[in-house]
């Protein structure tokens, strides 16, 4: 437990640039069809559904002719510290049951899920609120035939306990094997892609290992408009974000008058 | 009908009277079953929690009864450790709080956790990193010192205390006591803490974050503190209603003014030491996280009168009316300034766990509200069913207080 992330051979991190970002929905829907994600035939109470990537509508506030409207998408952020200088994200040094772990190889934070038993502490301790508990039963409304599209790599969640964003850690399996298989120890840039990134139409979402300093996500996060959300609460998110909107970097995190620095 | 079992030289109402009286706590206790079986069977769904409200009304009710169920160690540790023999007459009361508030308080969390089968992986698959592992382990061990504790007085009983070897069990119980009152002690300051320790380390919301000695947050020594501050103001509390309903005295004024005057010294540090650290917070872990005071009290019903009323009004008030003497001798302040610390207690641990999460922290995320459905209610209430019940029934047939026949003498 005492390993530090970042260590290990893989980092893998996301790099979302906001001003290609149309708001379309593409990667929430994507990520729900690939993980087996519950629904539940209402879905108008936003408290309890659950969404691993989430799309906040944010503005500048301003009135009309002014206003200007973005959108943010909101995976894990698979943080590599608890904001306290622990070496664990908070979310996984607070779970009892060891339920919650970062994988020091590839800096995923994953969730056991028949090993959760459901305190939600985790849920109280993330401040990007992403983390989804299970408040019904697995449903997949099967009139809808939706029971057919269920990935058989990806376990569905009981009810009664936290699930959330893997950055589709079965990929990474799935795309390891294949490699495995083929000789190869290593992953080319592209072999493993979570499906969010794969499906976004604008490409906004860029994904690979911020460890390797040919991959792309490297060069992106060396950019002076990428940022994070809730830099300041040093949690270290591995999730980057791009724009060169002031207003928009602003509202990624809290400042004080006259802290924030235009680029 | 039950006299053989109630306790010799005491006078009780009739068994009539003492059913009516049980029939509201039994209806309680009804609406709290049906409302943990509907939880049970059909999941959580039942509650109004979200993703967004984690901990909700449960855990709210958990740490105040935990926090006011601290009475049982410190007076324990007063007792048996420290040696304030004039304790003894409250320590029987003081002991069955504490373990009808524990037990209480674990009951309420195998419903609370969404998969209460698997309660036993806090055990097996230890965290030992989390703060609630800790919580986890000190409270189910001390529920068991509790119930050890307990287990004396109730085989005083006079039909229990028949039986030979009982008798010879209670009483050599009796006499390693004080092994017990430690473990407690150790157990519950421990726990006390770690409950508060629970939300310092939450150090992405930086309402509830705090910085601290080691691994431990500040909020871990202040829960220790304000806990054993309000124990003994809520077993006062409860020895008053038991004397007021059974009108006649049941507690020496030496013991209760023992214990208030402990209470007032710990809730004085208490105070001294929360208004430090508010200030500390504000002036680093707000800043540090680009927030000003106010950005934590604008929205909902969550203004800055709640740091008015913990921190003044159910804190500084009650600490001043406890220290005075004068004030603490006279029985309507006493009970006032109890009835404010409690309340301040309550409120902290309010404050700490709803208010903490009603904040967002992503400056772009809204505000959410909540209220509990009547099953939360039902389940958090019937916890009080069960307290008065229990007490209720340990009052009339075990000798809870041992001075009662002696402080009722004259009057009889």
């Amino acid at each position: 437990m005492e390993e530090k992330q970042g260590h290990g051979a893989h980092r893998f991190g996301m790099v979302i640039d906001l001003d290609k970002c149309t708001g379309c929905g593409t990667c929430m829907t994507a990520c729900a069809a690939e993980n087996n994600v519950s629904v539940r035939s209402d879905e108008s109470d936003k408290e309890r559904s659950i969404t691993w990537m989430q799309l906040y509508k944010i503005t500048n506030g301003k009135d009309f002719p002014h206003t200007e409207v973005s959108y943010f998408p909101r995976p894990c952020m698979h943080c590599e510290e608890d904001g306290h200088g622990g070496h664990h994200p908070t979310c996984v040094s607070v779970c009892v049951a060891t339920a919650t772990t970062v994988d020091f190889n590839t800096g995923i934070v994953s969730q056991i899920y028949t090993r959760c038993i459901g305190c939600r502490y985790c849920q109280a301790a993330c401040p990007y609120h992403a983390r989804y508990f299970n408040w019904w039963d697995a449903y997949f409304p099967r009139e809808k035939g939706l029971e057919r599209y269920l990935s058989p790599e990806v376990s569905p969640r009981m009810r009664g306990v936290v699930e959330k964003c893997t950055f589709c850690h079965h990929r990474y399996m799935r795309a390891k094997t294949r490699a495995y298989g083929e000789g190869r120890r290593e992953l080319e840039e592209d072999e493993y892609i979570p499906a969010c990134a794969e499906a976004c139409p604008a490409q906004a979402i860029t994904f690979g290992d911020l460890n390797n300093p040919r991959h792309k996500v490297s060069k992106l996060i060396k950019s002076p408009y990428a940022f994070r959300l809730l830099e300041r609460l040093k949690t270290k998110p591995k999730v980057y974000y791009l724009s060169k909107k002031n207003w928009i970097r602003k509202l990624a995190d809290n400042y004080l008058p006259g802290q924030f620095k235009p680029v | 009908m039950d006299s053989p079992l109630i306790p010799e030289g005491v006078k009780r109402c009739s068994p009539k009277v003492f059913f009516l009286w049980t029939l509201p706590w039994l209806a309680l206790l009804g609406w709290g079953g049906i409302s943990a079986i509907l939880c049970l069977i059909k999941g959580l769904n039942q509650t109004n929690m979200s993703n967004i409200f984690a901990f909700a009304l449960w855990i709210v009710f958990d740490l105040a009864v935990i926090a006011l169920g601290a009475g049982a160690f410190f007076t324990g540790f007063l007792t048996y450790i420290i040696g304030k023999k004039e304790l003894k007459g409250i320590i029987n009361a003081a002991v069955i709080i504490g373990f009808l508030c524990y037990t209480g308080a674990l009951a309420m969390l195998g419903i609370d956790i969404g998969q209460p089968i698997r309660g036993w992986f806090i055990f097996w698959h230890a965290n030992i990193h989390s703060m609630l592992v800790e919580v986890s382990f000190c409270i189910t061990c001390y529920a068991m010192v509790l119930a050890i504790e307990f287990l004396p007085i109730i085989l005083e009983n006079r039909e229990l205390g028949k039986i030979r070897g009982l008798r010879l069990f209670g009483h050599n119980l009796h006499e390693i006591m004080a092994v017990f009152a430690a473990t407690g002690t150790f157990l519950s300051f421990f726990h006390q803490g770690s409950l508060g320790g629970m939300f310092g380390v939450m150090y992405g919301r930086p309402f509830a974050a705090r910085g601290g000695f080691y691994i431990w947050p500040w909020t871990f020594f202040l829960f220790i503190l304000s806990a054993i501050a309000a124990g003994p103001c809520f077993t006062i509390l409860c020895t008053k209603l038991t004397e007021f309903l059974g009108r006649k005295k049941l507690v020496p004024d030496e013991a209760v003014q023992t214990l208030a005057k402990i209470s007032a010294w710990l809730l004085s540090l208490y105070m001294v030491l929360k208004i430090a650290d508010t200030l500390g917070w504000l002036n680093g872990i707000v800043p540090n996280a680009g927030l000003k005071f106010m950005d934590f009290y604008r929205e909902g019903p969550y203004g800055a009168w709640l740091v008015a009323a913990e921190i003044i009004a159910c804190g500084v008030l009650p600490a001043v009316i406890l220290m005075v003497p004068r004030a603490r001798k006279h029985e309507g302040w006493l009970i006032f300034a109890c009835l404010l610390n409690c309340t301040g207690v309550v409120l902290n641990r309010f404050v700490f766990i709803i208010v903490t999460l009603a904040i967002p922290v992503m400056p772009f995320d809204r505000f959410w509200s909540y209220l509990p459905t009547w099953q939360e209610w039902g389940v958090g209430l019937a916890v009080v069913g069960y307290g008065f019940l229990v007490f209720s029934l340990a009052y009339r047939y075990l000798p809870v207080f041992p001075r009662e026949t002696e402080l009722n003498a004259a009057a009889e």
